[in-house]
């Protein structure tokens, strides 16, 4: 088996749970997925398989990269690896569906958050900004102090400042999946995913599932 | 093409039949309620006073003066489960998309004029 999925974010929607509560949805397109290679412990020092997401034309690849598609026999814009429990039960070429999760089971899910540009710290870091009256000038959305004084004379390492916010890697763990619609490749996810629509996940089952 | 399948999804919720009706209205909703272990429908009747939202997520508000003169508004999805029925009992004829000013007015200024 292998831990997970390459796919795509389509959006959100609801659907109604058993007892006919409101259940927030994320809609996922998962695979098909391509194993593109398998790594094995003799050869590579740990085990994996390589999968492959998304066909693309010619193209949209390098000469290298459709040198190391040409055992699978698709060309594929993506590849990730995934650890899996039994990788010679693999090999290049061999598609994997949605069918790999089931209605119910958590799961970890990876994606790019939305890039949000260069913002202030009220907004990247969540903080308070100054007091909107009493004379302030200026101070409204301002950090407030960045340290002490003469020691330590610098400003310590990873203190929180305005800067660039979104565009990273993102993992939302124990997400649960509400539905497998198998032959259409969805999985119906309560909650929501990072990233932006079409945006590429990793779906991965739970690492600290209780 | 993310649209569509959003869609087809949102669609696959949704009740198949669900009666036309407009804000001014006057609606009977039978709303499924569960009482300890067993189930039975209840009444709400009044006029509705607000439509919001499109698709399944469609919801509308639903105004009825109870006894002693208190006003009950009551929302509902339109496409959820446990909204059993719904009956257009009478047409109204209003001008106005939210009928909030409603609340400030009782007895006979209250009235709507029936729409044909």
């Amino acid at each position: 088996m292998i831990e997970g999925l390459l796919g795509r974010k389509i959006g959100m929607t609801q659907v109604f749970g058993a007892s006919g509560e409101v259940v927030p949805v994320t809609v996922l397109e998962v695979g098909p997925c391509i194993v593109t290679q398998v790594r094995t412990s003799e050869r590579d020092g740990y085990e994996a398989v390589q999968l492959g997401y998304r066909e693309v034309t010619a193209k949209r690849l390098t000469k290298p990269e459709r040198g190391h598609l040409a055992g699978a026999g698709r060309l594929l814009r993506y590849l990730r690896e995934f650890a899996a429990d039994r990788v010679d039960e693999h090999h290049v070429g061999d598609v994997v569906r949605a069918d790999l999760f089931r209605a119910g089971q958590l799961i970890d899910v990876t994606g790019t958050s939305k890039g949000r540009g260069f913002q202030g710290v009220v907004r990247r870091h969540g903080f308070s900004g100054g007091p909107r009256t009493h004379g302030q000038s200026d101070r409204h959305r301002a950090p407030g102090s960045i340290g002490a004084g003469t020691t330590p004379g610098r400003v310590w390492k990873n203190t929180r400042m305005a800067g660039r916010m979104g565009n990273r890697r993102v993992t939302v763990q124990n997400l649960q999946v509400v539905e497998v619609l198998v032959d259409r490749n969805l999985l119906l996810v309560r909650g929501s995913v990072p990233g932006a629509k079409n945006g590429l996940v990793m779906v991965r089952r739970a690492v600290r599932a209780r | 093409m993310s649209q569509q399948i959003i869609a087809e999804i949102a669609s696959r919720q949704m009740k198949a039949k669900v009666p036309e009706f407009r804000v001014g209205d006057t609606v009977r909703i039978g709303v499924r309620v569960v009482e300890g272990s067993r189930e039975r429908v209840q009444e709400f009747e009044g006029v509705t006073i607000r439509k919001r939202g499109d698709g399944i997520n469609l919801n509308f508000t639903v105004r009825r003066v109870a006894s002693h003169g208190v006003g009950v508004e009551r929302t509902f999805l339109l496409h959820a489960p446990r909204l059993e029925s719904i009956t257009v009992v009478r047409r109204g004829k209003v001008r106005r998309a939210r009928l909030f000013y409603l609340r400030g007015l009782t007895g006979k200024a209250a009235r709507i004029k029936e729409r044909r």
